[in-house]
């Protein structure tokens, strides 16, 4: 299901034929054709500088912005920049023009580019890339960051507290009912088969982080505040390398003869197995990095495609009829995400466990008689 | 993909480490260990519970087993002291019958002795009475002889009446 | 042209994970049909072969993405 909403979506987005009318360019404007729609899509799959909730006009036509700014930090060659996002005034064009001691910065598509010493305004070549601009390392305070903030003092907070009961008592009431059987699926379904009984309780704490940190940042894609934390390339790529890196530093001497020197196969096999493994190492965390981005991304364009059918189709269906159309369809599908939400927090769990399982178990070479476990494990490994 | 390297934001996977790991250790420290630890714990005293009480229903029945065992040997223990009893009784029985049948053969003998004892002495006693009579009879046969043959005779046959046993 | 090109190999990427995923859920309930008691860890596994073939599939998406 996740997979055709994805093509779904691909689908949405490689039929080119909109005109484009850029409601952000308007200062967040009426979002009411086709290309509207997708710009607004594709504006939301970005990060964001400012929170930004809704957009209206008041009474005299002015656009009014609810939502707050966040503060943009930015590393530019002037050293490190500290502002409000307020300052571009909700422009995304590359149009309003921020200086900041020496160095002048402008947002563009979500991006902060800052301009070339001398430079006035932004200019574009044919493909609409900027000429005479370059990206800043822009550590802000960005939505997604706002939201793993978020997250992570809400986590704190919430299993602290779950933590804190425990020293009075040994069951614990209130909403601790319902985290600790969370807590405990992790660790009997996820951490415990795949780690192993001897091992697992060292990686606890980064699985069960990493499973709330992504199911929280998933549900949280489903508000209507619009985070689209796990949805940003870069924060899927962060969990995927952290993943890597404590699969290889937990390698054991067994793990790394399997890469570099497959143990029961002959010579020349075994030189030729070295790239296809060392392949094998680097294609897991990308499949990690790529599946929760591209379910996550597919869900929040397929939505978002499936609230816009109350614009596109109303033509051919009167305003009631492609409302309801539209929220049928989207209960429909937010129903599916949030098992998606859940589905993708558990498989990334589950796939770093068993990453990190294959990478410290204990292989008994071809003395295992009757080890079926051992013939499972082996058959997985192949798979991934 | 070129557009998803060009929306990778090297400020955002720098914040995301950031927060990660501080989170990472921060959980460790004030949520997931104390967590953990309080489960395990727990699970352990369950399982202690369950294997106490494992325990006690084995002792349990290892009692009423030695309990049963107990029963069953004061029960035996009975049945052979009943049983010993009705032995001795009936022993004692055939003792007393045989000692009976043993007192009354010797009486029987005795009295047999003494019946035979009083026959021989009464026989003796007819002999020599016999003897006396014989002589007494011949001595009144002698003196008659002379004068009646008949009246012998008639003296014999009364003599021999009177000497009628 | 080249955007349908992208199109056409969306397309086939689609039919082949819908294939790949197809099989494995087939499987997995007649798997479940024939052993009800192993129904749990037969999930869990077609799970994890159901999302190692997403991410390929998806892998392959994003990479004819342009």
């Amino acid at each position: 299901m996740i997979f055709t909403a994805f093509a779904t979506a691909q689908a949405q987005e490689h039929n080119g034929d909109y005109a484009f009318d850029d409601e952000i360019e308007s200062d967040g404007g009426k979002v009411n054709t086709k290309e509207e729609i997708d710009s607004y899509i594709d504006h939301h799959l970005k990060d964001s500088h400012d929170f930004h909730l809704f957009s209206y006009s008041d009474d005299a036509g002015v656009r009014k912005h609810v939502g707050f700014s966040l503060p943009v930090i930015v590393w530019s060659s002037e050293g490190l920049k500290f502002f409000m996002s307020s300052k571009f005034h909700h422009d995304d064009d590359g149009k309003v023009l921020v200086n900041d001691g020496d160095a002048t910065f402008t947002k563009l598509h979500s991006k902060i580019y800052e301009l070339d010493k001398g430079a006035a305004a932004i200019k574009f070549d044919a493909d609409h890339h900027p000429t005479n601009a370059h990206r800043v390392f822009d550590m802000s305070i960005t939505k997604s960051v706002f939201g793993l903030l978020f997250i992570g003092l809400l986590m704190l907070l919430v299993f602290g507290a779950l933590a804190k009961q425990y020293r009075t008592k040994k069951i614990p009431t209130g909403f601790g009912r319902v985290l600790e059987p969370l807590v405990l699926y992790v660790r009997d379904e996820i951490a415990r088969p795949n780690i192993g009984e001897t091992k697992y309780r060292k990686y606890m704490g980064y699985l069960l982080t990493v499973f709330f940190l992504i199911w929280i940042s998933n549900l949280l894609g489903l508000t209507p505040f619009g985070f689209n934390i796990t949805g940003q390339i870069a924060v899927t790529v962060c969990l995927a390398l952290f993943t890597f890196i404590i699969v290889q530093f937990s390698g054991n001497k067994d793990y790394w003869m399997h890469i570099f020197w497959m143990p029961g196969v002959p010579v020349l096999m075994k030189i030729a197995l070295i790239p296809i493994e060392l392949i094998g190492l680097l294609t897991k965390p990308f499949s990690l990095l790529v599946r929760l981005f591209a379910n996550i991304t597919a869900g929040h364009v397929v939505v978002m495609g499936l609230i816009a059918l109350m614009i596109t189709l109303k033509a051919q269906f009167g305003i009631v009829g492609s409302t309801g159309l539209s929220i049928f369809l989207t209960l429909f599908l937010s129903v599916i995400e949030l098992l998606v939400a859940f589905l993708q927090a558990f498989i990334f769990t589950m796939l770093s466990a068993l990453f990190i399982g294959m990478a410290v178990a204990e292989h008994d070479h071809h003395e295992h008689a009757g080890a079926d476990e051992d013939d499972v494990d082996e058959v997985r490994e192949r798979f991934i | 993909m070129l557009d998803l390297i060009n929306d990778f934001s090297p400020g955002l996977f720098f914040m995301q480490a950031l927060i990660l790991i501080i989170l990472i250790v921060l959980m460790r420290k004030f949520a997931w260990k104390p967590i953990l630890n309080a489960l395990s714990e727990r699970e352990e005293g369950i399982a202690e519970a369950l294997a106490a009480a494992e325990n006690a229903k084995i002792e349990m029945a290892n009692l009423e087993a030695s309990n049963q065992a107990a029963a069953q040997e004061a029960r035996a223990q009975r049945d052979e002291m009943l049983k010993d009893a009705r032995e001795i009784k009936e022993k004692m029985i055939a003792d007393a019958a045989g000692q009976a049948q043993e007192k009354a053969d010797k009486i029987i003998a005795q009295a047999q002795e003494a019946i035979e004892a009083e026959k021989k002495a009464a026989l003796a006693d007819i002999k020599s009475q016999v003897a006396n009579l014989s002589v007494d009879i011949a001595e009144k046969v002698t003196r008659k002889e002379l004068s009646q043959k008949d009246a012998q005779h008639a003296l014999i046959e009364q003599l021999l009446a009177e000497a009628n046993i | 042209m080249e955007t349908a090109y992208n199109l056409i190999g969306a397309g086939l990427i689609v039919i082949g994970g819908g294939i790949g995923l197809g099989q494995i859920g087939g499987k997995a309930m007649e798997a479940i049909a024939r052993q009800p008691e192993a129904a749990g860890k037969i999930q869990t596994a077609m799970i994890i072969i159901g999302a190692l073939l997403e991410g390929l599939a998806f892998g392959a998406l994003l990479l004819g993405k342009n």
